[in-house]
């Protein structure tokens, strides 16, 4: 009897299961094992060089570059979007005249394509005739190619990400704004507190287990989303938007060597790993409030 | 819940104005992008950067960008690829969310940890060796090769895992004292009662694989295969002679039936996304 509960068990896992091991378990370990292989190349065969893609990865600037590029990518829209989720969740979640529209424009960039956007943003920041430089010529500035210059590309692609993921974190937050319990605000009322008294030491304590899943989620999405570096750099100026997946595609894609590309994809898991035991570290707390 | 906010000393006269004026300056900053997509779009192009009120509303730039480009075989090819990849993650998501809230058996937490570990590791960062494997199976070029590696989701085993364990054993139990076997019960008992977590797992899975573009992007390479977000890259890459109204009204083309969803079923579409990310 407990047999065939097993087996049923392990019948209705079968087909989930081995889509997984196919496409996220196969190629993790598959990657690993490429990256001590050569590329093939026309009628050169595939040959063990042990550790030479990573000597060379080592010895790539661009990857150097592309690796800064993205932890200054993840610094930079992490804590600002957070920041603004949260502000925009208690904005919606007050008494705030036109609650249902704020709402909707806050949230809107997360249901459009990032491909999308990045095409309308590229033309803000186009030279000439975009509309940022519209605005600063009328403001009397000088012109300035935006994403043509190394020192404000990567600051552009950061703007456009802050401004398509705010809105997604704001959902989690209203959430757990809404499921909070109004009997604490009215014994903090009764205390006299303060507004912001009151969101620094029991509402923002309370987001805590938020905070943290919103903060992992953004770690990976700063890893894990470069469409809008495909419509918008390329990569450029000179590789100053180079973000890591979007290297690996360039060296897997565009010059098809799968070896190297394999190296790069296991900094990049190892990355995401990191992020992994982060948060099972986190999830491991947060079981004792369950 | 506004109650809460007006037993708290403050926001004061003052200050409540000035966080509504805050709000909604963040508000315009954030739609403004839409708002000007909209105006170049419905605009000829010499209005495309000047704004004037007496310029005149056009169709145009539509007309032109849905002849420029198949873009009618890629909204085919999108809703069939959204389509076919929902239908396979609602079965596969079912059965193995069922297995583990309900079963016990050797080697449930190793599997399970085994399927977490696909929040972190996306398919969409194996795209070296998912296209190996692609052109190893011959499927290089076709709607099944971008579908595949998301259909089963470890997002949706775990959230429909949380929403199985609710259900109570005494309805589990009154099946089976029914006659019904494991399916029978899972789709009578379990199924129905999970509707609102299916809703919200759809509406997820659909807007993700509507704007998913980098796997798609690598592994194909025609008009027949291509979803509408790489259609729309490859048209606007292809910059000579194309103007921007023209590229933004094929992005506004692009959008527009999510966008237009989205516009109708708001409240639907922000309560599922809540009810996702709380696990």
């Amino acid at each position: 009897m407990q047999t065939r509960t097993w087996i049923t068990a392990w019948l209705l896992l079968l087909p989930a299961m081995a889509l997984l091991a196919l496409f996220t378990h196969y190629p993790a370990i598959a990657n690993l094992f490429h990256s001590f292989y050569s590329t093939p190349k026309g009628a050169r065969p595939v040959v063990f060089i042990g550790l030479d893609n990573y000597r060379n990865l080592v010895e790539d600037p661009i990857f150097w570059q592309a690796l800064r590029n993205n932890l200054i990518y993840a610094v930079g829209t992490i804590p600002l979007s957070i920041a603004l989720a949260l502000l925009m969740a208690v904005w919606v979640n007050g008494r705030i005249a036109g609650k249902g529209f704020l709402r909707l424009a806050y949230f809107t960039p997360t249901i459009l394509p990032m491909i999308a956007v990045a095409n309308i943003w590229l033309f803000f920041y186009t030279p000439e005739y975009g509309l940022i430089e519209q605005v600063s010529r009328s403001l009397g500035f000088p012109s300035h190619n935006w994403l043509g210059s190394q020192s404000t590309a990567l600051l552009c692609v950061m703007i456009v990400a802050v401004w398509k993921e705010a809105g997604f974190f704001m959902i989690f937050y209203l959430a757990a704004l809404q499921s909070m319990s109004p009997s604490l605000a009215e014994a903090a009322a009764i205390e006299g507190a303060s507004r912001w008294y009151y969101f620094r030491r029991v509402t923002f304590p309370l987001l805590m287990p938020v905070t943290l899943f919103v903060l992992v989620n953004a770690v990976i999405n700063a890893f894990r989303v470069v469409d809008h570096i495909v419509v918008m750099t390329r990569g450029g100026p000179d590789n100053a938007t180079e973000l890591l997946l979007y290297y690996i595609y360039e060296i897997g894609f565009r010059f098809w060597d799968s070896a190297y590309a394999a190296a790069l994809t296991m900094v990049l898991l190892v990355l995401l790993g990191l992020a992994a035991l982060a948060q099972f570290a986190f999830l491991e707390r947060r079981t004792h409030y369950r | 819940m506004s109650t809460t906010a007006t037993l708290l000393r403050g926001p004061r006269g003052g200050v409540l104005a000035l966080e509504t004026i805050g709000a909604w300056l963040l508000a315009l900053l954030w739609i403004l992008p839409l708002v000007y997509a909209f105006w170049t779009a419905f605009h000829p192009s010499e209005f495309s950067t000047r704004f004037v009120l007496s310029a005149p509303w056009t169709l145009d730039n539509f007309v032109k960008a849905w002849h420029a480009a198949p873009f009618a075989r890629y909204f085919v090819n999108t809703v069939a690829l959204v389509t076919m990849i929902l239908a396979a993650q609602l079965v596969l998501v079912t059965l193995a969310a069922y297995a583990f809230a309900r079963f016990d058996f050797p080697g449930r937490g190793v599997l399970f940890a085994l399927v977490l570990v696909q929040l972190m590791v996306m398919p969409d960062v194996l795209i070296v060796e998912n296209y190996r494997t692609m052109t190893f199976l011959g499927l290089k070029d076709t709607l099944l090769a971008i579908g595949l590696p998301y259909m089963a989701s470890a997002f949706g085993i775990f959230l429909l895992r949380q929403t199985f364990k609710t259900v109570p054993h005494e309805l589990d139990e009154a099946a089976r004292v029914e006659g019904c076997g494991p399916l029978a019960t899972l789709w009578k008992v379990y199924v129905p009662l999970a509707r609102p977590t299916y809703i919200a797992y759809a509406l997820v899975s659909i807007s993700y694989h509507w704007n998913n573009f980098l796997w798609p992007l690598i592994i194909t390479n025609s008009p027949e295969s291509r979803p509408v977000t790489v259609g729309l890259q490859v048209f606007s890459a292809t910059d000579q002679g194309i103007d921007w109204s023209i590229i933004t009204a094929a992005t506004l083309l692009s959008v527009a039936p999510l966008l237009v969803a989205f516009l109708l079923f708001q409240r639907q579409f922000v309560q599922s996304f809540m009810r996702a990310g709380i696990r």
